[in-house]
């Protein structure tokens, strides 16, 4: 299965990182890749509660992804299924999971994003995917994830 | 697993180096028999990570390319999604930080 895990250290509280994360007024404020605005965003933070999120990149393209919260624990952690309104920048379903740890300046954020395979994919790529994700994450840390693949 | 194995995470990332190689070729640099390399071999087939093919009596292994490069695409993809929003985030949480620091809280 891939995932992506990203860390970040944030100088501010558990609790304000975690409402930065979960209520609308939140997200409006950060989510998507650029600079472009949050179009319409809207969460209800609790266990089985959805969020919808539509927004603008500055090549003016918009997308929209939504999911459920499938886990929510202030301010620790949450975790939501996530897909893509109309699938076409992935089509399947994936899982966003976001822990927060408190830390002397303030909390350290473990992001993760993981694929889900639908079970005839799974299967074929569970034995492979679940250990050589070590390998492919590694090519990230490294910051040149390209050179390797191209090489080929 | 079929990562799970050094061995078979060296025979990969031999395969990534040079394409394609010979199964005594990836048997060399380790100290255990042929069959057992047949073995490691066997596994990441099954997994779908090489594919084997022979040509008289030389069977090349060979890298399955497209799985590695959809994975790729995907932890890219997102990456670049996640590191814009992540950044914005830690903005947005450290402006409301400051805020609530001002107000006493």
């Amino acid at each position: 299965m891939t995932s992506l895990t990203l860390i970040r250290r944030i100088r501010a509280r558990p609790q304000i990182v975690f409402d930065a994360v979960t209520t609308a007024e939140g997200i409006a404020q950060w989510w998507g890749p650029d600079a472009g605005p949050v179009l319409v965003a809207e969460a209800d933070p609790r266990v089985g509660g959805r969020y919808r999120v539509r927004f603008r990149m500055l090549d003016s393209t918009e997308h929209e992804t939504s999911g459920e919260f499938l886990e929510i624990v202030r301010p620790e952690r949450v975790v939501m299924s996530w897909r893509w309104k109309g699938g076409v920048e992935d089509p399947g379903e994936s899982r966003v999971e976001i822990t927060l740890k408190a830390v002397t300046e303030g909390t350290e954020l473990t992001f993760v994003h993981s694929q889900l395979h639908d079970e005839n994919t799974r299967r074929s790529h569970e034995q492979g995917w679940t250990g050589s994700l070590d390998k492919l994450e590694s090519h990230f840390a490294s910051g040149n994830p390209r050179e390797d693949i191209d090489s080929r | 697993m079929a990562l799970a194995d050094p061995t078979r995470r060296a025979i990969l990332a031999h395969l990534e180096r040079s394409d394609s190689a010979s199964i005594s070729e990836l048997a060399e640099p380790f100290t255990i028999r042929l069959p057992a390399v047949m073995k490691h071999l066997g596994v990441l087939a099954n997994a779908g990570l090489v594919t084997r093919s022979k040509s008289g009596r030389t069977v090349t292994v060979r890298l399955r390319a497209q799985p590695m490069r959809e994975a790729v695409e995907w932890l890219q993809r997102y990456e670049r999604f996640w590191s814009g929003s992540l950044d914005r985030l830690a903005a947005y949480a450290e402006s409301k930080e400051a805020e609530a620091r001002r107000k006493g809280r």
